[in-house]
C-alpha cells in the first residue's frame, strides 16, 4: 500500500517503525540525505571553472567578481556582506562597463554551490534559445559568495536594463540543488525583494530547465515592456515565488 | 536612563534599557549581525547583573520602541493589567526569577499574573534563566485551549500533522495526512503550508481538507497556512475555514513586512468566529513566530531578537489563539548559529510565551545550513516535552519537502509519548480508539489499521 502512496508525494512516508522509532534503513538513509545537504553548503565554489565552461560554450567574455564575505563561515553569518562586491570586483566591473548592456546574468554560489556548477549552464542555453535574437546584449558575471542583491550592484555597474540572477538555494534534504532565478528590471543598490520575481526549484527533479528558461523569457518580456518588476509583474502561473520566504524570513 | 553595576569598585554603565537587555542576552549570531550584541562574556555577565537589579515597573515607564511609533507598544502598554501585576510589582528582575521558581508559586498564582506581564519583562527574566530554569517556570504554566478538542491538559502532548507537498499535489497531501493520523498525529491541527498562496490553491486544499476531516469524523482542526489576506477571501466564497493562520513579529514594521496589521487579524478573527465551526470552543487562531524575523526584515528598532520574539506574543495573546508555535531553527544560521542557539532560543520562546498565557508550541527544526544536526532535535524535543510544550510539529520522516528543512517526524511524537509517558488531546485519543488505530492506553495497534482507513480515502488516494 505504501509504496503506491509514495507515487503521490517526495515526503518520507511509509518508513515503517521499530515499536515507536525508525528503524535502521530509514535512520541511515535520512543521514545520507542530510551529508550531501551539508556537503552541497560548504561545497567549494570553482567560479574560474564555471567561467571557463561558458567562455568555450560560446557565451564570450565572463567576469569572476567576488562579494566582501572572505569565506564560508562569514558569509553564512553575514548577508549584508554577501551583498556587496568587494573594491577590486567593483573596479573590473567599471572597467569592462562599455556602452552597457541589455541583459546581466550573474550566477552566483548562493547556499549550494552544487546548484550553479550543475544547473546554470544548461538553464542558461535554454533561456537563450527561448530569448531568439538577442542573446549578444548579454553579460555574464559568475560570483563568489554572493546574495540575491550583488545581483543589483553588478547590473547597475554594468549599465545593464535588467538582472538574472542564478544562484543555489537553501538546500533541502532531498533537493541539495535546487536553483533559484530572479529577475530585477532596472537594478541598482537599494531594490527590495519585493521589486523582484522569482522562480524556484530549478533542477531535472523539480521545475525544468526548458520551463524555467520560458517563464523566465516571459517574464523578461513583460518586464521590458512594463519597465519593472516584482509585485508589479505577476506571473500569471500558480506558484510563483517562495513559500519559504513567506513564512517568516528571506532567506537570500 | 542608564544602568550600571559596581564589581570591585569598577563601574560598567549601560545608556538604556533597550541596549542592556542586548547585551544581557546569552550569545546568538542575530544580535551580532545587528551590532547590539555584548562585546565579550564579561560584558554580558555584566549586563546580567546589571539587569537583575532592575525593578520590573521600570518596563512600564521605559518603553524600548516608542509609543507613539508601534502599534505593538501600544498594544501592550494599553492592555496591561495593573490588577494581576500587583503580587510582583515590588520586585526586581533578578527577584523576579527567584519568585517564579519557588515552589511557593503555583500554577494558580501563574496563570493569575499573566495578564500582568509584559513581554518585555519576561524576555529579561528569561535572559538571567539558565535552561533548567525555564524548564522549571514553564511546567507551572498550564494554557488550555479549545476548538473541536482540548489542547493544552497537564500530561498532554499534542502534534500538528504538516503533511506538505512541493506542488500542493491533493493526493500527495492526503497520503501524508493518513500516514500521519495512523501514526496518531494532529490532535493540534492538520496544517499544510501551500507552496502556491493563489487564492484557487489555498481554496482547493481547505476543502480537500475539510472532506477528509469529516470524511473519518476526526476530533481535531485543519488549516492552510496561507496569508491571512487569502483566509479571509477564502471565507468570504464560503470556504471551510477552521482556523485563521499567520506569521507575526514583535514590532509594527515587522508585521508590516508580513502585510498585517492588528487591525486586520482582528478583523480575521472576527469573520472566522462567525463561522462557529468550533464545537468545544472558540480558540480560531495560529500564529508562528521565530526570533530573527524583526531584524531580517529590517525592523528590529534596536532591539535584540529575544525580545522582540516576546513582543510577538502580546500580538497573539491580544487574539485568544489556539496555538502559537515558534518556528525555532528555520530562520538560518545568521539568526541562530547552531544546535546550542537553537535550543537555547527554543525553551525561551517557550518559557515567555507561557509565562504570557500563551499556548505555546514549537516547531523543533533546523536547515541545512545551520550547525545543527538531528541530536540536537532529539535534545530540544526531550526538554520541550519535560518542559509541558503544548504541541510540536509531525512531518513524514522529518523532511519536509516543500519548505527545505528539517522538524520533528511522527516517529519522534512517539518518542516522546513513550519516554514520558504523555498522552493525546482526550477526544482525538478517544477516536483513536475508537477506529482501531491505538488501544485505550494510547499504544499504536500495529497494521491492519490503514485497511480501515484507506477505503474511505479512496476519493483523493484512488
Amino acid at each position: 500500500m505504501w509504496a503506491r502512496l509514495r507515487e503521490f508525494t517526495p515526503a518520507r512516508i511509509g518508513l515503517g517503525r521499530v515499536g515507536g522509532s525508525l528503524p535502521t534503513r530509514g535512520l541511515l538513509d535520512f543521514e545520507l540525505a542530510h551529508a550531501r545537504a551539508r556537503d552541497a553548503v560548504r561545497a567549494r565554489f570553482d567560479a574560474a571553472a564555471l567561467a571557463y565552461e561558458l567562455r568555450v560554450t560560446g557565451f564570450g567574455e565572463v567576469l569572476v567578481v567576488s562579494s566582501q564575505a572572505r569565506d564560508r563561515m562569514e558569509y553564512l553569518l553575514r548577508p549584508d556582506l554577501g551583498r556587496a562586491l568587494d573594491a577590486e570586483s567593483r573596479e573590473k566591473l567599471k572597467e569592462s562597463r562599455g556602452d552597457g548592456c541589455e541583459l546581466a546574468v550573474v550566477i552566483a554560489d548562493g547556499l549550494s554551490a552544487v546548484a550553479p556548477k550543475r544547473h546554470a549552464v544548461p538553464l542558461l542555453r535554454e533561456f537563450l534559445t527561448a530569448l531568439g535574437s538577442n542573446r549578444d546584449k548579454v553579460t555574464v558575471v559568475v560570483a563568489n559568495r554572493g546574495r540575491v542583491a550583488l545581483g543589483d550592484e553588478i547590473g547597475e555597474l554594468l549599465g545593464a536594463e535588467a538582472v538574472v540572477v542564478l544562484i543555489g538555494e537553501r538546500p533541502g534534504l532531498s533537493s541539495p540543488d535546487s536553483l533559484g532565478v530572479y529577475l530585477t528590471w532596472a537594478p541598482r543598490v537599494g531594490r527590495t525583494d519585493a521589486e523582484r520575481n522569482c522562480i524556484s526549484n530549478v533542477r531535472p527533479e523539480g521545475l525544468r530547465y526548458a520551463a524555467a528558461a520560458l517563464r523566465l523569457a516571459y517574464l523578461l518580456g513583460e518586464a521590458r515592456r512594463l519597465k519593472l518588476s516584482g509585485v508589479g509583474l505577476k506571473d500569471d502561473s500558480e506558484g510563483e515565488g517562495k513559500a519559504s520566504e513567506r513564512r517568516l524570513a528571506k532567506d537570500d | 536612563m542608564a544602568y550600571s553595576v559596581t564589581i570591585g569598585g569598577c563601574t560598567r554603565s549601560f545608556g538604556d534599557l533597550k541596549i542592556l537587555l542586548a547585551k544581557a542576552t546569552p550569545a546568538r549570531s542575530g544580535d551580532a549581525l545587528a551590532g547590539i550584541a555584548a562585546e565579550n562574556e564579561e560584558e554580558r555577565a555584566l549586563a546580567k547583573m546589571a539587569l537583575a537589579e532592575v525593578p520590573l515597573v521600570r518596563f512600564l515607564e521605559e518603553l524600548l520602541i516608542p509609543y507613539e511609533q508601534d502599534e505593538v507598544t501600544r498594544l501592550i502598554v494599553d492592555t496591561h493589567d495593573a490588577q494581576a501585576f500587583a503580587a510582583i510589582r515590588g520586585l526586581t528582575v533578578g527577584e523576579f526569577r527567584e519568585w517564579l521558581l519557588d515552589p511557593a508559586t503555583d500554577i494558580e498564582t501563574m496563570t493569575r499574573i499573566a495578564p500582568g506581564i509584559t513581554p518585555e519583562m519576561a524576555a529579561a527574566v528569561s535572559k538571567l534563566m539558565r535552561n533548567q530554569d525555564l524548564i522549571l517556570a514553564a511546567q507551572k504554566c498550564r494554557v488550555v485551549t479549545r476548538f473541536r478538542n482540548t489542547l493544552g491538559l497537564p500530561g498532554r502532548l499534542s502534534v500538528r500533522l504538516q503533511p506538505n507537498h512541493p506542488t500542493d499535489d491533493v493526493r500527495g497531501i492526503a497520503a501524508s495526512m493518513l500516514e500521519g493520523l495512523l501514526y496518531g498525529c494532529g490532535d493540534a491541527v492538520i496544517g499544510v503550508n501551500p507552496a502556491s498562496d493563489s487564492l484557487q490553491a489555498v481554496t482547493r486544499l481547505l476543502e480537500m481538507m475539510n472532506a477528509f476531516r469529516e470524511r473519518y469524523d476526526v476530533p481535531t482542526q485543519t488549516c492552510v497556512l496561507a496569508h491571512v489576506t487569502n483566509t479571509l477571501r477564502a471565507m468570504e466564497r464560503g470556504a471551510p475555514v477552521d482556523l485563521v493562520f499567520q506569521s507575526i513579529g514583535g514590532t509594527e514594521k515587522t508585521n508590516r513586512s508580513f502585510g498585517v496589521s492588528r487591525k486586520l487579524l482582528e478583523e480575521a478573527r472576527a469573520a472566522a468566529l462567525e463561522l462557529k465551526r468550533g464545537t468545544v470552543g472558540d480558540n480560531v487562531m495560529y500564529f508562528e513566530t521565530g526570533q530573527g524575523s524583526a531584524l531580517s526584515a529590517g525592523a528590529h528598532e534596536g532591539v535584540d531578537q529575544q525580545t522582540c520574539e516576546a513582543r510577538a506574543y502580546a500580538v497573539a495573546r491580544h487574539l485568544k489563539p489556539l496555538l502559537v508555535n515558534s518556528v525555532v531553527g528555520f530562520i538560518g544560521p545568521e539568526y541562530l548559529l547552531d544546535g546550542k542557539q537553537i535550543i537555547r532560543a527554543g525553551l525561551e520562546d517557550h518559557f515567555c510565551g507561557k509565562l504570557l498565557g500563551l499556548p505555546m508550541g514549537c516547531d523543533v527544526c533546523y536547515t541545512n545550513h545551520a550547525e545543527a544536526d538531528q541530536d540536537d532535535m532529539d535534545t530540544l524535543l526531550t526538554l520541550l516535552a519535560v518542559a509541558g510544550v503544548n504541541f510540536v510539529m509531525g512531518v513524514p520522516g522529518a523532511d519536509d519537502v516543500m519548505l527545505n528543512y528539517q522538524s520533528t517526524s511522527f516517529h519522534d511524537a512517539l518518542y516522546a509519548r513513550s519516554a514520558l509517558g504523555l498522552r493525546r488531546a482526550p477526544e482525538f485519543e478517544a477516536w483513536l480508539e475508537r477506529v482501531g488505530i491505538a488501544d485505550s492506553r494510547g499504544d499504536l495497534l500495529g497494521t491492519g489499521a490503514e485497511r480501515k482507513l484507506l477505503p474511505g480515502a479512496s476519493e483523493w488516494l484512488g
